[in-house]
Parts: C-alpha cells; sequence; structure tokens
C-alpha cells in the first residue's frame, strides 16, 4: 500500500515535500510531510486526517468484530440450551464425563492471561517497553498452557471412544473420566435399535424418553451433547490459536519498539480481542463442566 | 380420478382452485380482503406515478422547482392508516388461523406417512393404502411423519399445509362436504421425485367408506392376476419414480432385462423371487453398481401378496411371465402361493425353470 | 461558478468547462494488473466487484432462463429431474450469496460511500480488498463444488436432505461460509467509515439517503452474517463427521436448522433491497429536482427496518412445525415491519409532487421499482397472514413475490443506480435511447414473468417442481412466463452492450450531468481523481438542497455542469464561497 500510495501521491500532488511513506521504519518520533503540507506521525495513515481518528476508527472497528464473534457463539449457546432443555437427564449425565478439575485449571489460565494482556496495554500506554514485551510473552505462554490442557482433554475422551454425534462410542467395560465403569446395556440391543426406532416412532412429546436413567450411554444421543461440547470448545480454541498468533506478532513488533504511549492501537484491539475469547470460556466453563 | 383438467374450472375463481373443504371460504375471505386491498393500493400508487411524472414532467432544463414544505400531518397519516390496516389484517389472518388450524374433537384420524416420493395412508384399522378415502362430512385428522427428509402435506383446494417431518409429528384436519376426488401434492423440496410426490383424496359417501375399511379398501389387486395387480403397484407406490421398465437407468436400475440375470450388488446368485423380496424389504441388502442407496424400505407398505405380484410384473416385463402371473386368482387360493418367495419348490417364477411349462402351480 | 452560456458552449466540444477537465483519473493511475489487484483504492475495489457480480448475475441468469425453459412443457423438456434440482439450487445460490448480497453494497456502496461523505477511502482499505479476496475464495470454494457435480438442496439446505444428499454440500456450505466473512468486513468497514470518516460539515442529517441505507445494512450485515456462518460450519461438520445436532435420526432437530437459516437470511433479505432503497431515494431526489420528501422519515425507516428485520425470520416457518403461538408473533411483528416500507413509496411518490420531473433511464428504473416494489409489499402482506400463508407457502406465489422485491425492487434499483452513476465511474455517457429501452424490456419482461406466477401459486402450483404432471392446466401460465424470461433477458443484454458500447464510444461524461448535488457529483471530476479530492470538502448543505446550490443562475441543468469547487489539481481557487455564506478556507499550499 505504501508503495502505491507514495507513487500515485507524488503525481497527484506535486506541492508534497520531502519522503513519503509511512510504515516499516516507523518510529514515534519520525514526522513525515504528507501532501497536506503538515507533518504527520509515522504510522498515520494516509486516508486519515489525524492520529485521534485513526484510533478511533480502528478501536470501533475492534469492538464490531467481537459483536460478530459474539453472534457466531450465539447460535452455539442457543444450540447449546434448545438440546438441554430437550434432554435434562442426558445433559447432566453426559457432563459428568469432562473433567472438572482441568476445566477449572484452564479457567485460571485463561483470567490470568487477561490480567497480563491488559498489564501489557498499560506498559504501553506508561511507555514501559519491558513490562510491555514480557507480559505479551506470558500471555502467549499461558495461552499455550490452555491448550496443551485441552489437547490431554480431548485425547482422553478420544482414547473412551467418546466422539461427536454418530461416532459416539464407549464400550461396556471401559473406566469413565469419573472412574465409573461403564454397565453394560440391558438389553444389550437396544442401543443399535433404539436409534432406529426412535427416528421413526419418537414424537415431539417424549425426547429424551430413550434416556435411561444410569445408563446415558445406550442413548445414541449421547453424542449430541458430545458434538456441542466438541463444536463449541473447539471454535474456542481455534480463536485461542488465532489469538496466539496475533500476539507473538505483538510480542515480535514490541521487541522492536514499534509501541509506545503515543501509538499502541494494535495492542488495545488484540487485547479487546483476548478478553473476548476469555469471557466466552468463562460461560463455557460453568455451562459444559458444572451444571 | 382428478377432475380438473382446465384452468377455468367450476368453483375456481382467477386467484382461487375451488374450496373443497369447509374452512376453505374463511381463508379465501381473508385472501380475498388482501387482494382487493392490494389492487386498490397498487393502483393508486401506478396513477400517482403516471400522474405525478405527467403532470410535474421537466418542461425546461432552467426548471427550478421550490421547495415543498413537508406536512406533519399527511407524514403521520400515511404511517398510521396503513399501521391500521395491518393491523386488521393481523387478526382477521390470526382469527382465520385459530379457527382452520384446531381439529374438532370428534375428528376421525388416519396416520400419514411421507417418504419418497409416495404417501401412504394407515387407518385406525390397521389398513394401509396409497390412496387416502374419507367419508363426506366428516372432520378427519391426520397425524403425519416423515420416513425420510422433509416433505410438505398440501391439498390446494382444502386450503391446507404443513411440513412432515422424520421423528415428530404434525398434524392437519379437514372436513370435506362433497364427494369427489382431491389433489394432495408435495411442497417442501424432497429430491429427484419431488414434482411426482402426489396422491389423491376420495370423498366418498359413509357406506361407501365403510364398504372401503371392511374390504381392505380399494385392495384393487385382488380380483386381478398377479402381474397387473403388480403393474399397478408399480404406479401407485411410485416404483416408477425411480424404476423405469424401458431399460433406461433413472435413479435406480431399470427393471427391464434383469431377470434371471446375475445379481446387482451380488456375487453370487440371479434376480429371483428372493432378490426382488429382500431389495423390496431391505433395499441396503444390494447397491446396484452405479447407483446410490437412496430407496426407503417397504417392510410394512407391501404385503406378500404385492411383493409377489411385483416380481410377477418384472417377470412380465422381461417375457418371462409364468401362466399363474397372467391367470387371475381363484376366490380360494391363499393369497401366497401365488408367485412369492415362500411359494413351493420348483414353483411358479423360479428363473431356472423353463417358462410356462410348470401347469401344477395353476388354481385352475 | 460557471455561468451558463460558457459551459453549454464547453459542452458540444470538450464535456468539461475550462479548468475542470480531470486530471487524474483512478482507472488509469497507476497502471497495470497489479496495480489492481493489490489496490486499496475503493472505487477500483468496487469496479472489481462490479464485474464479478456481474459474472454470477450471467451465471445465476442463466440458470434461471434453463429452469424457465424446462417448463415451457409437460414432462422432460431439456433436462433430467436431477439436473434441473441442480440448476435451480445453482440458480439460487448464485444470486443470493455470489450476486445480490455483494451486489449494491460491495459495488455502489464502495465506490460511492467515502465520496459521498468526503473522505479519501473507507477507514480500512486493506481490510477492504480483503474482503474481495475473501469474496473470491469464497466463490472458488463454490465453483469446486459445481465442478464436481453441483448441489440439489435447494438455496436454503434444509436438513436432513442436505445431509442426505449424494451431492458436493461440503464445499458449497464452506463457500457460503467464506463468503459470509466478506460481507461481514464490508458491514464493519462501512459502518466505521461513516462513523468516523465523514468530511467537515457532513452532519448525519446530511448524510445522503444511500448512506442511511447503507449504514442499515451494515447494521445487519454484522449482526445476521455470523450466524449463517455458524449454521454452515454445523452443516459441514454434520455431513463431514455426522455431528447429528440437525439430524433426527441422532436426536437432532431438523427445524431448528431452519431457525438459524432464517435468522440469518431473513435479515438477509434486507441486506439486499435497503441499499436498492438508498438508490431510489437518490434517483427521486435528484431526478425530480426535489429535496426527498420526508428525509428523515426515509432514513429512520431504513433503520427500523434494519431492526425489526431481525425479530421475523420465523414467517418463513409457519407450516413447518413450528409452535403456533411463536407463528402468530412473528406474523405479528412482519406485519409492523411492512409499515416502514410503505412510508417509504409514499415519501419517494410525494418527493415528484411540484418537481421537474425529468424521465432519464435512471429515473424509469426508478419509477419501474416503485411499481414493482409496491407490489412485492402488499403480496407480502398477503403472505405475512397466518391463514393465508398455509395456503400460499412454498408456492410460485411465495417464488413470485421475491422475485418481485428482489429482482423488481434491487435488481432494477441497482440498474437504475448502474446507470445513474455509469458517468461517474466510467467517464462515458450510456446511450440514452438504449437506455430507455433497455428500461421498457426489463419492465415488461419481469412483470409478464411473474405477475401470472402469483396466479400459478394461488392456484396450487408448488415451488421446486421440476414437471407438473398433476397440474397440466397450469402450462399455457407456465409459458406465458417462459416467454415474459425471454424478453427480460433480452432487455439485460441491451444494458450489457449499451455499457460495453460506452465505455468505446460512449461521449465524454461531464463532471456532473444531472445536476445532482451530492459530493460524488458536486465535488469531484468523472471519473474521480485517485483520491477522490484534492481538498478535504466542506460540506454546507443536505443532499438534496437543489434551490441552495443551483440558486437561480441556470447552472446544473444537465447538460452544463453544476457547479464544481475546486475539483482540478491545482486550481487557482483561493476559497469557495456557498450559498449560506460561510466560506471554506483555504488550505495550505
Amino acid at each position: 500500500m505504501a508503495s502505491h500510495s507514495t507513487a500515485s501521491l507524488a503525481v497527484a500532488h506535486p506541492q508534497v515535500q520531502g519522503v513519503y511513506g509511512h510504515d516499516e521504519h516507523g518510529h514515534e518520533d519520525l514526522m513525515l510531510i504528507g501532501h497536506d503540507g503538515e507533518p504527520h506521525p509515522a504510522h498515520l495513515q494516509h486516508h486519515f486526517v489525524s492520529a485521534e481518528q485513526q484510533f478511533s476508527a480502528s478501536k470501533l472497528g475492534m469492538w464490531l468484530f467481537l459483536v460478530t464473534e459474539i453472534l457466531l457463539f450465539g447460535g452455539l449457546f442457543v444450540a447449546y440450551t434448545i438440546f438441554r432443555a430437550w434432554y435434562p437427564e442426558l445433559y447432566a449425565e453426559a457432563s459428568t464425563q469432562l473433567d472438572t478439575v482441568m476445566g477449572a485449571i484452564n479457567t485460571l489460565v485463561l483470567l490470568t492471561s487477561s490480567l497480563t494482556v491488559a498489564w501489557a496495554i498499560r506498559g504501553a500506554q506508561t511507555d514501559n517497553q519491558k513490562v510491555l514485551f514480557w507480559n505479551l510473552v506470558i500471555t502467549v505462554a499461558l495461552a499455550g498452557t490452555f491448550m496443551v490442557v485441552k489437547y490431554f482433554e480431548y485425547t482422553h475422551k478420544f482414547d473412551l471412544g467418546i466422539y461427536p454425534g454418530e461416532h459416539f462410542v464407549l464400550e461396556p467395560g471401559t473406566t469413565t473420566v469419573t472412574g465409573e465403569v461403564v454397565e453394560p446395556l440391558v438389553p444389550a440391543a437396544e442401543g443399535g435399535a433404539g436409534a432406529e426406532a426412535g427416528h421413526a416412532e419418537a414424537g415431539a412429546g417424549d425426547h429424551g424418553a430413550h434416556a435411561r436413567e444410569g445408563a446415558i450411554f445406550s442413548d445414541p444421543r449421547a453424542g449430541i451433547f458430545f458434538a456441542i461440547y466438541y463444536v463449541m470448545t473447539g471454535i474456542h480454541g481455534l480463536h485461542v490459536i488465532i489469538g496466539m498468533v496475533a500476539i507473538s506478532i505483538l510480542a515480535w513488533n514490541a521487541r522492536r519498539g514499534r509501541y509506545s504511549s503515543v501509538y499502541y492501537t494494535p495492542v488495545e484491539n488484540v487485547g479487546l480481542y483476548w478478553h473476548v475469547v476469555d469471557i466466552i470460556w468463562i460461560f463455557l466453563f460453568p455451562l459444559m463442566y458444572l451444571i | 380420478m382428478y377432475e380438473r383438467t382446465e384452468f377455468w374450472t367450476e368453483g375456481a375463481s382467477l386467484w382461487l382452485p375451488p374450496q373443497g373443504s369447509t374452512t376453505a371460504h374463511e381463508i379465501d375471505a381473508l385472501f380475498n380482503f388482501i387482494l382487493w386491498t392490494s389492487t386498490v393500493l397498487t393502483i393508486g400508487v401506478a396513477v400517482g406515478i403516471v400522474y405525478l411524472a405527467w403532470r410535474y414532467r421537466r418542461r425546461s432544463p432552467a426548471d427550478r422547482p421550490v421547495p415543498v414544505k413537508e406536512s406533519k400531518a399527511l407524514e403521520l397519516s400515511w404511517s398510521i392508516i396503513p399501521t391500521l390496516l395491518v393491523l386488521v389484517v393481523f387478526f382477521w389472518g390470526f382469527r382465520a388461523y385459530v379457527g382452520t388450524s384446531i381439529p374438532p374433537v370428534d375428528a376421525y384420524v388416519v396416520n400419514v406417512k411421507g417418504q419418497k416420493w409416495f404417501w401412504t395412508f394407515e387407518y385406525p384399522t390397521g389398513l394401509n393404502t396409497d390412496e387416502l378415502v374419507v367419508p363426506e362430512g366428516q372432520p378427519v385428522k391426520l397425524v403425519m411423519t416423515s420416513q425420510d427428509v422433509l416433505h410438505s402435506f398440501y391439498v390446494p383446494e382444502f386450503r391446507i399445509k404443513m411440513d412432515v417431518l422424520p421423528n415428530r409429528y404434525t398434524y392437519v384436519w379437514f372436513n370435506a362436504p362433497a364427494r369427489g376426488v382431491y389433489q394432495i401434492v408435495c411442497t417442501e423440496y424432497c429430491g429427484t421425485g419431488h414434482s411426482n410426490m402426489g396422491g389423491h383424496i376420495r370423498v366418498v359417501g359413509r357406506d361407501e367408506f365403510y364398504e372401503f375399511l371392511r374390504t381392505g379398501g380399494g385392495d384393487a389387486g385382488a380380483d386381478l392376476p398377479p402381474a397387473e395387480y403388480g403393474e399397478q403397484l408399480y404406479t401407485s407406490k411410485r416404483c416408477n419414480t425411480c424404476h423405469t421398465v424401458d431399460g433406461t437407468s433413472a435413479t435406480g436400475p431399470s427393471w427391464l432385462g434383469i431377470w434371471g440375470q446375475p445379481r446387482p450388488g451380488s456375487t453370487s446368485g440371479v434376480v429371483d423371487d428372493n432378490y426382488i423380496r429382500e431389495s423390496v424389504l431391505d433395499p441396503a441388502a444390494f447397491i446396484a453398481p452405479g447407483f446410490q442407496p437412496q430407496m426407503p424400505s417397504y417392510e410394512g407398505q407391501l404385503d406378500d401378496r404385492a411383493i409377489g405380484a411385483i416380481a410377477a410384473y418384472i417377470r412380465q416385463i422381461n417375457g418371462a411371465a409364468t401362466p399363474a402371473d397372467l391367470a387371475p386368482p381363484g376366490g380360494a387360493a391363499p393369497a401366497d402361493t401365488l408367485g412369492t418367495a415362500d411359494a413351493p419348490e420348483g414353483g411358479a417364477g423360479d428363473p431356472s425353470e423353463p417358462v410356462g411349462l410348470d401347469e401344477a402351480q395353476q388354481n385352475e | 461558478m460557471a455561468t451558463t452560456s460558457q459551459a453549454a458552449t464547453a459542452v458540444a466540444t470538450a464535456a468539461y468547462p475550462p479548468g475542470h477537465e480531470p486530471v487524474h483519473n483512478y482507472l488509469k493511475e497507476p497502471k497495470g494488473i497489479k496495480s489492481w489487484l493489490l489496490t486499496v483504492d475503493h472505487k477500483r475495489i468496487g469496479i472489481m466487484y462490479l464485474i464479478s457480480v456481474a459474472v454470477a448475475f450471467a451465471i445465476g441468469g442463466i440458470l434461471a432462463l434453463l429452469v424457465r425453459a424446462e417448463l415451457f412443457t409437460l414432462g422432460p423438456t431439456l433436462m433430467e429431474a436431477d439436473t434441473y434440482n441442480r440448476v435451480f439450487t445453482m440458480h439460487g445460490i448464485v444470486m443470493v450469496f455470489a450476486f445480490i448480497i455483494p451486489s449494491i453494497m460491495a459495488t455502489l456502496g464502495n465506490f460511492l460511500l467515502p465520496i459521498m461523505i468526503g473522505a479519501k477511502d473507507v477507514a480500512f482499505p486493506r481490510l477492504n480488498l480483503a474482503s474481495l479476496y475473501i469474496y473470491w475464495l469464497g466463490m472458488l470454494f463454490a465453483l469446486s463444488s459445481v465442478v464436481t457435480g453441483g448441489v440439489d438442496t435447494g438455496w436454503t439446505f434444509y436438513t436432513p436432505y442436505s445431509k442426505e444428499t449424494g451431492t458436493f454440500v461440503l464445499m458449497m456450505g464452506l463457500g457460503v461460509f467464506i463468503a459470509g466473512f466478506s460481507s461481514i468486513l464490508t458491514g464493519l468497514n462501512f459502518i466505521v467509515t461513516i462513523h468516523k470518516m465523514r468530511a467537515p460539515g457532513m452532519t448525519w442529517n446530511r448524510l445522503p439517503l444511500f448512506l442511511w441505507s447503507v449504514y442499515a445494512t451494515s447494521i445487519v450485515q454484522i449482526l445476521a452474517t455470523p450466524v449463517i456462518g455458524i449454521t454452515m460450519v454445523l452443516l459441514a461438520l454434520e455431513r463431514a463427521l455426522s455431528i447429528g445436532i440437525f439430524d433426527p435420526a441422532l436426536g437432532g432437530d431438523p427445524v431448528l436448522f431452519q431457525h438459524f437459516f432464517w435468522f440469518y437470511s431473513h435479515p438477509a433479505v434486507y441486506i439486499m433491497i435497503l441499499p436498492a432503497f438508498g438508490i431510489i431515494s437518490e434517483l427521486m431526489g435528484t431526478f425530480s429536482r426535489q429535496k426527498v420528501y420526508g428525509y428523515r422519515a426515509v432514513a429512520l425507516s431504513s433503520l427500523a427496518i434494519a431492526l425489526l428485520g431481525f425479530l421475523v425470520w420465523g414467517h418463513h416457518m409457519f407450516t413447518s412445525g413450528q409452535s403456533p403461538l411463536s407463528s402468530v408473533v412473528f406474523s405479528m411483528i412482519s406485519f409492523l415491519i411492512g409499515v416502514p416500507s410503505g412510508i417509504k413509496v409514499f415519501n419517494w411518490l410525494a418527493t415528484m409532487f411540484r418537481g421537474s420531473v425529468w424521465l432519464q433511464t435512471p429515473m424509469l428504473y426508478a419509477l419501474s421499482f416503485l411499481f414493482q416494489f409496491t407490489i412485492g409489499g402488499v403480496t407480502g402482506i398477503m403472505v405475512g397472514a397466518l391463514a393465508a400463508d398455509i395456503h400460499l407457502h412454498d408456492t410460485y406465489f411465495v417464488v413470485s413475490h421475491f422475485h418481485y422485491v428482489m429482482m423488481g425492487g434491487t435488481v432494477v434499483s441497482l440498474l437504475g443506480g448502474l446507470h445513474y452513476w455509469w458517468p461517474k465511474m466510467t467517464g462515458r455517457l450510456y446511450n440514452e435511447r438504449l437506455g430507455k429501452l433497455s428500461a421498457l424490456l426489463v419492465f415488461l419482461g419481469f412483470n409478464m414473468t411473474f405477475f401470472v406466477q402469483f396466479i400459478m401459486g394461488s392456484q396450487g402450483m408448488p415451488r421446486r417442481y421440476y414437471d407438473y404432471p398433476d397440474m397440466p392446466w397450469m402450462q399455457p401460465l407456465h409459458q406465458l412466463s417462459t416467454v415474459g424470461s425471454w424478453i427480460l433477458g433480452l432487455g439485460l443484454l441491451v444494458v450489457l452492450v449499451n455499457g460495453l458500447w460506452s465505455l468505446r464510444r460512449g461521449k465524454l461524461a461531464p463532471g456532473n450531468p444531472w445536476g445532482a448535488v451530492t459530493l460524488e457529483w458536486s465535488y469531484c471530476t468523472s471519473p474521480p481523481d485517485p483520491h477522490n479530492f484534492h481538498r478535504t470538502p466542506l460540506v454546507t448543505h443536505g443532499p438534496y438542497d437543489f434551490h441552495a446550490v443551483l440558486g437561480g443562475d441556470g447552472a446544473g441543468d444537465g447538460h452544463d455542469p453544476a457547479p464544481i469547487p475546486d475539483v482540478a489539481v491545482g486550481a487557482p481557487q483561493e476559497s469557495v464561497s456557498v450559498e449560506d455564506g460561510t466560506t471554506q478556507p483555504t488550505q495550505p499550499k
């Protein structure tokens, strides 16, 4: 972009003097002469009138983006709620298969990372490059911890045969997350045949009729709970990974002194994003693990 | 059969088909009210466009129109009047909806099953048919479910429509006061045969209805030779939406040229009664190469005699019909001896037997 | 300001009065393919979008002609049932997701928004380019689904059919998902731009009505699109992994899919029609040379429609098996949304009152929009009425209703808008005679194709039918409709020919051929400078204050360019005085 605007501006505005460009080698002290003949800070893009306008535009843009994120997860929360209303017993039983301790650790990890990212922004505002850089690094590390814990949670479930939807199998005799042993189905045939029968016969009124006490794993619908669990935590995990990449880039740039109290828009915006990722987890954790 | 062959038919207007149910007039009254109000409004707008465009047409490039002072009263009036109008329409629509959608408690219940691409009706007596026969002047409630994807049960003359869902029951009801044949169409897209997923409702007198229930209802095949009955089933059970009888492939393999040939989708055996029977009851058992597993099971919808008749029809089009296939059944003969899989050893329709030689199986 | 006589003679020869010739042309500077593909200029991005959606429209249109041709006779006419199902599905998907959703917003919206508010560009130019590439990526996914055999689910992707069918729903779903991001980014960009980038003096009350519409549309894009995104992800997972959320066989709920789908797709209808409202407001104002009647009402009704639009999705599902109570509530709110639409129509009509109505091509399109949108609106009342909808749902009546709004509304207004802004975008005038001919053909062809479908629908013709073996008496009506589609196709072909012809042979356009007073006409050359304005404009009047700007001196009558303060780079203008006595400060040199 810089090259384009430089070239065309030079043609379009012969009165422009001096070096023209506004990125790469930018530094807060570097002032460039804009085509209106006034000096501008290096990070100011040519189509903005002032740094304030640029900052507030970026921030509004970020907030709007976060609104779309909320709506994205909103759809999933609606699905969660509807199936919870349909199959309350199923939810109660299936959620015992989630590891509350691991979930709690992850909650703590994410909360701490929200603190560090806020601290990093404070560092940028106070021109404390060390605070800025190291807090960003710690945030990435905490996010990594979160993903590692998630990895162990997922693989443990896969080992047990807890897959989403149709692929959900939990063999009798398996020791579950809670240490129980899955009882053999009585009668053994009902698991499979029940699915077929439920297909045709189950009416609107009797959802959950097949969810028998103490034997959720004979219910083909157990897969629904785990489908929602995997989709919601999976998409959340994807957001964590995207956040890790973004914060790593911030840290890289911070190391090179790109941010200061004059210009720290990216730090502020990624920080906002990170808080939203955190908040979504704050909702996911109790909904999935606790209730 | 269904009577309407022309656009202009008795009881139809430009906009609506004849009224075939006791509730149709309520919906039509609402429709006509909105139609005429809309027509007046649209003509008003059209006249306004033409008049204003002509009356204030540009006369010279130097025209300098004087700004018009906006009138609060005018703006309010064209906000409030339409609001009142739509509220009237809403309450009318609401009332008519309540009036037409709640079935009377004494309604006669028929179960409806939709599947690709036909309807089946099950009566409280256990009778299964592919045509809905109901007594005149009797409220009928249909309890509907689908075997596969979404369908929608629509009878234009009755002004009823409801989606049919798998794993769930939905309802419609109607009361047809006049005898006649009415058309059912599917209005929820359901794949290849969507536009052929029709059916008929026959409204009959009470006596005829009881007769229908008693005789296993229009059990049309009862006095037909099996091959002819099979041909009837081929259309009425909608085999024809997927299987041709002229050798061309459609959604499923053609029925021509298969009898006695190696079984498609299997490594051993030839196409015989057993193969046909299994393919009808458990279509996934053999999947002919080059075709998708699309066919629903006909378990519970075709009895042994019907399956036998279909096999007889397949034999007939393949030029392998036995005399038994072509002869009308004798009154006393048990239905399932007619060319079904349970037929005695060496019985009719065994492809290994020379055609037409086994006289012993004839009923006479 | 230029005087009448001078300018009139100037037009005959050079199209520009002395000192007003465009010095820099965004189309030509910088040159080369690369400069286009890597541009961050909102105008170039708008043009590239325009070409893309035009291609999509051509594809969708050809598919539509095939659908109509197939129905010309009973039984198979051109193709098999399975082919037909793919054709009408692709027609729907292409027209909705590839054409009409980005149509006005991403083309005219991109081109005009920054200019109309006096900005150099949108707030996030690189994001803007990214949204174009994301759109292309989405189309690539959709295309990959088409070349591997297409999709036969209908554009609504209803489960469980979309889970079972043997066609390539996965790629198509991902294509829609990706294209959705493009729509979100465009909306986000536009909202920030309108909030933060307005030139001095461009108050909210001076915002052209097109931008009020764009603003309202952007809100809908941001709030609704994420939901289709997650729906498509779930559908893709359903197909890839059988997660069961929408599959009744696994305990899932197909009606939930419909709720999710329509939660987006009903507001999406407003993504399609709201920008069209904006165009019509501009056209009615300019070609009546009158202030748009009830500016405030027209502007706020756009917002009202955008917000109410989120609460009515259930009216697509009156027969779906949702609870009757929710049907009643959805019906009620659906009627309320009819009111602001009605207000708009009456205000547009009133705009012509005591005006100077100039029946150029764009105005002809605008007037046919008024007629067709009225019909689309009143038939909306019909299908919104609970009891009547039971009869009409999923018939040709509904098909015709939404084509009257989408085609007779959005497409016709887009055509009007394209003719109106064509001189600005290309620097060339289209042929007025061909333009009028096209407007006439499109009007006749469209109404012939679709009016008869209302009758077919209320007589009981279900939609998405390959054949009508049970209703042979429908055939004459189908044939009338099909013939209408040929006339419509011819009209659109004339538009295309006219546009292409004008690029080579069209007269050079003056800066302001229509005498409009919004910034893109009054402050900008045709075609605009790469940076739109040499100096940031100072806005001192409303978008339709013809009397204030033009005064009585005869300027701005369509032959003679209206005053173009400060367009030519380096023009020796110390200051520009405007009618209300304020003076634009001289910029530092």
